[in-house]
């Protein structure tokens, strides 16, 4: 029992790290304005800590951005205004979803590139396949080696 | 043979993509405001407090502006480099004091000699944000139409100077010529 209190609070303690990640509190005037910062928040990426978006990191820098975030939020500016802003000034290394444009074609599409060359590669060994099965026949000479065999094995079993 | 060709293609292409991906550096984000002019800003000096220096200042000729603040290590690391280049009098080097304490940058200067020939004070980060900082020390170079033409991330080596920095300053200023 005494293992599983432990575990309880080591998980709770582990889970306990995003909901004490973001600094400051944020007022909203609606449900709606809230539901916007939040959604750009968890889109938009910080840039000193490249792995978190701007709600989950605690650098000085997010912090400034969530505080411009608002501040446009609350002036009524839209999701596309906001995050426009934000790639003017940092690119779309800010965009956690990279817009498709020739220079992210390759990251957009390579994937389906691979996947088109491994579903040829595979096609072209299942088709090499069945040729060497069927060039397996039995002459009359390996139909009567399995006879005999058989027989002796039937012998065999008559003798014990 | 080409069969055993396949695996040793596949195998190439993989050390190529690695190789280029150990060679990026995450921590450098190309800026976009690369080619294009310098952001508009407005900003007191960190000298005379009531005056104040803005984007206009930087045209007519080719100019640095180094981002720096007290609390970055870093920025302690290329100040040799930046003392160096101001005496050897090429550029114009502006300083952006990026959230930071007037009087800690104040002594800082003092301390180990100012490079700058102006520099603007920007304690909120707000024009920082503009320039798309995101960390310092951050170098701009611009030229005389005040458009940025490089960043450099990072402290500036000597070999970045050498290298990269001080060969496109020269080729901006023949430009102008």
């Amino acid at each position: 029992m005494n293992v599983f209190y432990r575990l309880v609070f080591l998980l709770s303690v582990l889970l306990a790290g995003p909901a004490i990640a973001a600094t400051n509190t944020y007022e909203f005037s609606s449900p709606d304005e809230e539901e916007r910062f939040k959604q750009l928040t968890e889109e938009l990426r910080c840039l000193v800590c490249q792995n978190q978006s701007l709600a989950d990191s605690n650098a000085g820098l997010a912090d400034d951005l969530r505080n411009e975030v608002y501040d446009m939020v609350r002036e009524g500016g839209d999701k596309g205004e906001i995050v426009d802003f934000l790639v003017q000034r940092y690119g779309d290394f800010v965009l956690y979803r990279p817009p498709v444009k020739s220079s992210t074609a390759f990251l957009w599409f390579g994937p389906f590139l691979f996947l088109l060359v491994a579903g040829i590669l595979v096609l072209r060994f299942v088709r090499n396949r069945p040729k060497k099965v069927a060039e397996l026949e039995f002459s009359e000479a390996d139909k009567q080696r399995v006879a005999e065999a058989l027989r002796a094995a039937e012998q065999e079993k008559g003798a014990r | 043979m080409g069969r055993y060709l396949i695996p040793l293609g596949v195998f190439l292409l993989l050390a190529v993509f690695l190789g280029v991906g150990l060679k990026l550096d995450p921590k450098k984000v190309p800026s976009p405001l690369v080619g294009k002019p310098a952001p508009e800003f407005k900003l007191a000096r960190l000298r005379e407090a009531q005056s104040t220096i803005s984007h206009e200042d930087f045209k007519g000729k080719v100019s640095l502006l180094n981002v720096w603040a007290t609390w970055c290590v870093s920025c302690r690391a290329e100040h040799g480099v930046l003392m160096e280049l101001a005496r050897a009098d090429v550029v114009e080097i502006y300083g952006l004091n990026y959230k930071d304490v007037r009087e800690d940058a104040l002594r800082w200067l003092a301390r180990y000699g100012d490079p700058y020939v102006d520099s603007a004070f920007d304690p909120d980060g707000r024009v920082g944000i503009d320039w798309g900082v995101y960390g310092t020390p951050e170098t701009f170079v611009i030229d005389t139409d005040g458009i940025i033409r490089y960043k450099h991330i990072g402290p500036i080596s000597a070999q970045d100077l050498q290298e990269t920095i001080l060969p496109l300053i020269n080729e901006l200023k023949s430009k102008r010529g």
